[in-house]
């Protein structure tokens, strides 16, 4: 016996359902981009937690510019690399509220160094979420800071040269030596087994938040199709083989 | 009313932020500015009035941190000199176009480049015309004494809220530096969270309740229709402060025929040369633009009536001069006077100035005159021939 359509979609049969922090406005990122999951988990996290109401979010300059027209809560949008700053002015003035920045690569670890290393120093009562994807998507595929050595991109076209342009900076190892950081870790959201894990880190770093422990420093490790040329799968596939061993999985502190 | 307080031009702007219900001042140390973070952090009003107070990492995290505070509807001061506010412009250009209330202290010194820590008034074009990209402007409030320092921050906060928009003040490190006495206002009291809410909820991020959309505060738009928009809203709002916020002062106008316009120090200068050129006979006056945005136009173009020259006096090559001759629109000579790169000058050298302006505009005069009379007489002659 064939099971009906309208079997499967009864409302006991239901294993999944968007959260509602979730708007319903179509993404503006690339099929297969770890953007939309993080973005998910963030928001199932907050939710769950019940503190829609005492949470605000800051936006970066880049891919997740328009991060807000995404998450249903109330946030900012930060000039380019200033949301820890921007982040610090809210969590100072609300500092009963969950406060977080979500950045990328260039966002945080170029022309945002010193806002980020600063707060992180400072141990603001926040939580950092940076999208590690080796490149600058928004403006078209351009290097960044957290660039492979030999990876090609709209600015280093032949490759990465290290006498030339310098190594990959792992922005989490550095900042898990600031006193101010109570927790950083690097996850990623390629794979079922890798989402659950960084919503567990999602959920330790709120909690943190609400314990008043400092900053809590989550790296996404991420993909980029469109900057890195490749099929989402393949960008997977190439992301554990080449990003992996650089950026290492796992929590470095806390 | 307070008491009368004998205190420095720095910190009247601290003391004005403790006792106005300002929430958070964020700073970074730049000379001839530092009084006002030194005497925040030693006061610590987040014991008394809960205001916050947090030295920053630099000058752009600090405006960063104002716009955060802002953005949440809260009052949200930073202050710095020259050097620091040309770092701030990409801030006070996101918190121009998110339409946040903020206030910014510019204790101005001389450039350009690191240049030096006395006072100047090089500042004017960077604060009224832009400073950071994008068409904006900021409501610009100039004071000229240490008592007009610590009423206009509670002056600015007042209009950064009516309008939604930053109001700079522009001071200098004389006012920031010398010392005058204070009439301290009462204490008011912060917002309460409450009050907040209700006076910031319809656009500020406090946490979304399930009463309302979420707010957003940004200055993005990517299709170019709503950006301009936008920005037809914001000059709207740039014209309802230029019809409702105009501030300005007049000193010995009434009977003057040579009329000097300045703002801050170079006002308090005037003011004695004036009294100088007074006891030689000179009818001098002094118009005084208290706000720099919006720019009294209107009343520079109406004592062109009755004053035969205008001297621009500023710490500056020349910034203000400009807008004073956009103003008198060439019907009479407006000639600009100034010391600057950290140079005060003395009110005689501004009578001396004022003199040679006379003197050129009399001369003028005088060959008008006898060309009149020559070509009169010319006409007579020709009459009595025919």
């Amino acid at each position: 016996m064939s099971i009906s359509i309208q079997d499967i979609i009864k409302e006991e049969n239901k294993v999944f359902s968007k959260t509602k922090l979730l708007t319903d406005k179509v993404f503006s990122y690339c099929p297969g981009c770890g953007h939309g999951v993080a973005h998910r988990i963030i928001m199932e996290v907050i939710e769950e937690m019940g503190i829609v109401n005492q949470t605000i979010g800051v936006a970066p300059v880049g891919c997740s510019v328009l991060a807000y027209d995404f998450m249903d809560i109330d946030m900012q949008q930060a000039a380019h690399g200033r949301a820890p700053a921007v982040a610090t002015g809210i969590s100072r003035v609300f500092p009963d509220k969950y406060v977080f920045t979500y950045q990328g690569d260039g966002d945080l670890a170029a022309i945002g160094t010193a806002e980020t290393i600063h707060a992180c120093s400072r141990g603001e009562n926040i939580i950092i979420f940076f999208i590690n994807n080796g490149i600058y998507g928004m403006t078209g595929g351009q290097m960044a800071p957290t660039t492979l050595e030999g990876m090609k991109t709209s600015t280093s076209p032949h490759g990465r040269d290290l006498h030339q342009m310098g190594f990959p900076i792992k922005m989490t190892e550095i900042v898990a030596q600031l006193d101010g950081v109570q927790f950083a870790t690097r996850q990623a959201v390629h794979t079922p087994s890798a989402v659950r894990k960084t919503k567990k880190a999602v959920k330790k770093a709120f909690e943190n938040v609400k314990n008043k422990k400092g900053v809590s420093f989550i790296e996404i490790v991420s993909n980029c199709n469109s900057g890195w040329k490749l099929a989402p799968v393949k960008a997977n596939e190439w992301m554990e083989e080449f990003m992996f061993p650089v950026y290492p999985i796992g929590d470095i502190k806390g | 009313m307070g008491e009368l307080r004998l205190m420095k031009g720095n910190e009247a702007i601290a003391e004005a932020a403790i006792r106005c219900g300002c929430d958070a001042y964020f700073g970074y140390p730049i000379t001839p500015q530092s009084e006002i973070l030194e005497y925040l952090t030693l006061q610590n009003p987040e014991k008394t009035t809960g205001m916050v107070v947090l030295q920053a990492e630099s000058e752009i995290a600090a405006i960063n941190m104002v716009y955060g505070a802002a953005a949440c509807g809260k009052k949200a001061l930073t202050s710095s000199s020259s050097p620091g506010i040309s770092l701030k412009q990409e801030g006070i250009s996101y918190i121009a176009g998110a339409e946040l209330p903020a206030v910014i202290v510019n204790v101005v010194r001389g450039g350009p480049g690191l240049g030096t820590i006395q006072p100047s008034q090089s500042d004017y074009f960077q604060s009224v015309k832009g400073g950071g990209h994008g068409d904006y402007k900021l409501i610009v409030l100039a004071p000229n004494s240490v008592q007009e320092q610590y009423d206009f921050v509670k002056l600015g906060f007042d209009l950064a809220f009516k309008y939604r928009n930053p109001v700079l003040i522009l001071s200098d490190g004389a006012i920031g530096q010398m010392m005058e006495k204070v009439q301290i206002s009462d204490f008011t009291p912060r917002w309460t969270e409450e009050e907040i809410v209700q006076m910031t909820g319809s656009w500020a991020t406090h946490g979304k309740p399930e009463t309302r959309k979420h707010n957003i505060v940004t200055s993005l738009n990517l299709q170019p229709e709503p950006q301009e928009e936008h920005n037809h809203h914001l000059q709207r709002k740039y014209k309802e402060i230029e019809d409702n916020e105009l501030r300005y002062e007049k000193f010995f106008c009434e009977d003057a025929e040579y009329v000097f316009v300045a703002y801050g120090t170079s006002s308090r200068l005037c003011q004695k040369a004036i009294q100088l050129g007074r006891e030689k006979g000179l009818k001098l006056g002094l118009l005084r633009p208290i706000t720099l945005f919006p720019f009294p136009k209107k009343q520079i173009k109406m004592a062109t009536k009755k004053a035969k020259a205008f001297l621009a006096v500023e710490m500056s090559a020349g910034q203000m001069v400009e807008d004073v001759q956009l103003a008198v629109k060439g019907k009479r000579p407006v000639k600009h006077f100034g010391r600057y790169g950290g140079m005060i000058p003395m009110p005689d050298e501004i009578l001396e100035a004022m003199e040679e302006l006379i003197a050129k505009v009399e001369k003028k005069e005088a060959k008008k005159a006898q060309k009149k009379a020559k070509k009169k007489a010319e006409k007579e002659a020709k009459k009595q021939k025919n």
